[in-house]
């Protein structure tokens, strides 16, 4: 018996059950209709995607802005907003040309002229797109469909810098000559993405409607999105369930209860969209001070931490362990590299030899939930199997910043995203330019080698791609000698849905770039 | 004449306490590790010099601390409580937005505890050691000494997940699109997991006080008068026993009151309710100052009123008070 019968948010159930009794043969066409609920942790504290960064605005307002391109899963691009595009063979020129009959949800036309005037909004109030637009000399808008962007040097990374959280197209008409961060436009979000914002129930729910007027006939499929904000796991959990929810983005679901709401029936679950970021977890070790100053204290750290065990047990067996500095998904890395392998003999011979006398070091751990905690455990463990006498400091998120940014520890958890180049993710690591306090994203574990600047430096605007192949090739051999920092995982971005959602990821950053392609078979 | 000059008296020293509590407050949270710039920065994954110094002289902090305070302290006087930082919206607009949500659940959940706390409690003092008091209180034990967040969950699992009777969270059916009387019923529907949950704990300490209270009461010499002249015995349970025996329960329940606002921070985040005990813990997360102290703020001022409710209260519930204050 239920008291709630007629609730909409049983259609999921509805059509699960459809899907349980035809017969097995999927449906390949896709069909228009249909609601998608969504789980969303932690409520994003507002949509304008431009302004603001963190990861629970990108998976909702992915489906309102758009960038020029996408990129599938081998971080190839695709068209969105540009249609098509050039690169000079010299690699100092793009053209890009726009699709036609584009307007944003206000109805206004979208034209070459926003996209210039985007480059300068991001430009203004974005860091990280700020350092991608680094060598870019010019952007022209020759007439409303072209757009020319000039680099000053070769930068073959750039192609990577269209995707909607990087460079999300922000409506001139409405922005120009404004207050950016006081714009009313900011609660009301404009796009020329699939879906149209359309409420939002702080605490509650965030509603999208499908944008009728989008300009690839007949998408999206979906009629609407909720996005539920739950902000207690076991809740999440009950609700999809229960039948509430039909997509778990990664993150919304605690590890341990992956396997059991994975395992249900017509529940599937996926690691793909997660090409582009592949956050790559770390352990910073401080190499200005104490023992992890010491080359040998930090070979031994790798030495002595169980990374499979880490991968099999807290992470359910979902990503993967890296080889070296590199993250395997990016086509510049290096297969050849050996990993270190769980040795703590060798770890224990190391100490030794460089005489670590038992003076305690510090470790910071992740405070984003229980596997991270029980992560700093498992590695605390590891640590103090081979002799390092270690001392665990918890902090919230706030103070795990304060902390890193003023270099206030002896080996801390982090992770960082690669943003599909190893000059844009991986190169701000070691870049010893690019050490300064202030900023938990740097080079904050203090290493400073000049060749490896210089490799780095050469091979972000060496457009020849085997020379490009040969310096990334050595820098990974001498980090992977030097271990600046541990690194311990490829994570994975488990995602957890109804299988009746067909198409749910279709690029390289999954649930971000919005439900578009999505369709529910019913 | 009296009773006016203490009443403002009262509100006078209200003042000075809400003053000082704010200023409190404010240096507390200063003392945390951590600004919103910074922690807005580390969201964003990416950060550089220029982008924190525009944050911080945007939030005005780059002024020194006592600058920072005088112009927040001159805010609220004028009752603007400030931006927040990360919504980017007004304090007040916030908390309004979610206030009513909250007061919904924990007056609910007063309601339901002080009721149903002072019925069982009544029914226990009248039925000692008969097993029907017994059942009552060994219940009331548990309800005590069980942790909130696992009854929550509990509920949650049999009520909504095994039994699907009630909605596991929210605040209303999310799409039904209900208006008018078939929202009220929804919002109700919603509303008794929580409340009933949230009140539970209050509800076996009323239990647990109301007997004690009246079994004391019942021993004294007005008692035996009463019985003594033959009035009906449910006449002196009520006239005589419970309403001498109400005294501290209306002072717990002043405190109960008290926390109308910010204790159900627990309760919102298992059940999604979109209350403000879960927007104060994501302010102090976030560092997000003026939210954070327009937030305690709010629950400052509910204290302070509902301590000066009880006092009127005891005065109607005991007329000697109010002889021996004057």
């Amino acid at each position: 018996m239920t008291l709630l019968s007629s609730v909409p948010g049983r259609l999921s159930v509805a059509a699960l059950l459809v899907t349980l009794t035809a017969p097995v043969l999927a449906q390949s066409t896709p069909q228009a209709g249909g609601v998608a609920n969504v789980a969303i942790q932690p409520e994003p504290p507002g949509l304008m995607l431009p302004l603001v960064q963190n990861a629970p605005t990108q998976r909702v307002a992915g489906n309102i802005f758009e960038g020029l391109l996408r990129y599938d899963a081998d971080l190839e691009p695709m068209p969105q907003l540009a249609e098509s595009w050039k690169i000079s063979d010299d690699g100092l020129t793009y053209t890009f040309t726009l699709h036609d009959d584009v307007t944003w949800h206000d109805g206004e036309p979208f034209s070459a002229e926003d996209v210039v005037f985007s480059v300068d909004f991001m430009r203004e109030t974005n860091p990280r797109t700020r350092a991608v637009l680094a060598h870019v000399d010019s952007v022209t808008a020759p007439d409303d469909s072209t757009v020319v962007f000039t680099l000053e040097t070769p930068f073959p990374a750039f192609i990577q810098a269209f995707e909607v959280g990087t460079l999300p197209m922000v409506p001139k008409h409405l922005y120009e000559g404004t207050d950016y961060y006081n714009n009313p436009a900011n609660r009301h979000p404009i796009g020329t993405g699939p879906f149209e914002f359309a409420k939002w129930d702080r605490g509650s729910v965030i509603e999208l409607d499908k944008n009728p007027d989008y300009y690839e006939a007949g998408k999206p499929y979906l009629d609407k999105i909720y996005w539920h904000v739950i902000p207690d796991a076991a809740s999440r959990a009950a609700a999809y369930e229960n039948g509430t929810l039909d997509i778990m983005p990664a993150g919304s679901v605690e590890n341990f209860d992956l396997p059991r709401l994975s395992e249900m029936e017509g529940s599937c679950l996926t690691e793909a969209g997660n090409e582009y970021f592949n956050p790559f977890a770390m352990l910073w070790l401080n190499n200005r001070e104490g023992p992890t100053a010491d080359k040998r204290f930090r070979q031994a750290v790798m030495y002595a931490l169980d990374r499979d065990f880490a991968k099999n047990v807290l992470w359910n067996g979902l990503g993967n362990v890296p080889n070296g500095p590199f993250t395997a998904s990016l086509p510049a890395h290096d297969d050849s590299l050996t990993p270190y392998p769980y040795d703590p003999d060798r770890a224990e011979a190391l100490l030794d030899e460089m005489g670590y006398d038992g003076e305690p070091v510090r470790l910071l751990p992740l405070p984003y939930g229980e596997t991270w905690t029980r992560w700093s455990e498992a590695v605390r463990q590891n640590l103090e199997d081979v002799g390092i006498n270690i001392e665990t400091e918890s902090s919230d998120v706030a103070g795990w910043n304060q902390k890193i940014s003023d270099w206030d520890y002896d080996i801390a958890f982090t992770y960082l995203f690669q943003y599909g180049d190893p000059s844009l993710g991986i190169a701000r690591t070691y870049d010893s330019d690019n050490i300064a306090k202030g900023s938990p994203w740097n080079n904050v574990e203090g290493y400073e080698n000049p060749k490896v600047d210089q490799l780095f430096a050469d091979a972000a605007v060496e457009n020849d791609v085997d020379k490009r192949q040969a310096m990334y090739a050595e820098v990974q051999q001498i980090l992977h000698e030097d271990v600046p920092l541990a690194w311990i995982m490829e994570l994975a971005q488990p995602t957890v849905y109804r299988c009746n959602v067909h198409d749910l990821i279709t690029t390289s950053i999954g649930l971000n770039d919005g439900f578009k392609n999505a369709w529910i078979e019913h | 004449m009296p009773y006016l000059s203490l009443i403002l008296g009262r509100v006078g020293k209200a003042v000075i306490v809400l003053l000082a509590i704010l200023v409190f407050n404010f240096f507390l949270i200063h003392a945390a590790p951590g600004d919103p710039a910074a922690v807005m920065a580390g969201e964003a994954g990416a950060t550089d010099e220029q982008f924190l110094e525009d944050l911080r002289e945007r939030f005005g902090l780059d002024q020194p601390l006592p600058v920072q305070l005088w112009r927040y302290m001159g805010g609220v006087l004028t009752l603007d409580f400030g931006y927040s930082y990360r919504q980017q919206m007004p304090v007040l607009d916030l908390i309004l937005e979610r206030l009513p949500a909250t007061l919904m659940l924990t007056g609910a959940a007063f309601f339901i505890s002080l009721s149903l706390g002072i019925l069982a409690g009544t029914l226990a003092a009248m039925r000692v050691k008969r097993p029907s008091g017994s059942l009552i209180m060994g219940l009331s034990l548990l309800f005590y000494a069980t942790p909130l967040y696992w009854v929550a969950m509990m509920a949650v699992l049999v009520f909504s997940v095994v039994l699907d009777w009630l909605p596991a969270y929210g605040y209303a059916t999310v799409g039904a699109g209900y208006t008018g009387l078939a929202h009220a019923g929804d919002v109700a529907l919603h509303l008794i997991l929580p409340a009933v949950t949230l009140g539970l704990f209050f509800m076996a300490v009323y239990t647990r006080m109301t007997r004690t209270s009246m079994l004391s009461v019942s021993q004294q010499d007005f008692v035996k008068t009463a019985r003594a002249k033959g009035l009906a015995p449910g006449v002196i349970q009520r006239r005589h026993i419970l309403r001498n025996a109400l005294l501290p329960i209306i002072t717990l329940a002043g405190l109960q009151a008290g926390q109308m606002v910010g204790g159900a921070v627990l309760t919102e985040t298992v059940f999604a309710w979109p209350g403000i005990g879960r927007l104060m813990y994501e302010a102090l997360m976030q560092r997000d100052y003026n939210l954070l102290l327009g937030i305690f703020f709010f629950c400052a001022l509910l204290v302070i009123l509902f301590n000066m409710l009880t006092d009127v209260i005891y005065r109607l519930a005991d007329p000697r008070i109010k002889q021996s204050a004057a």
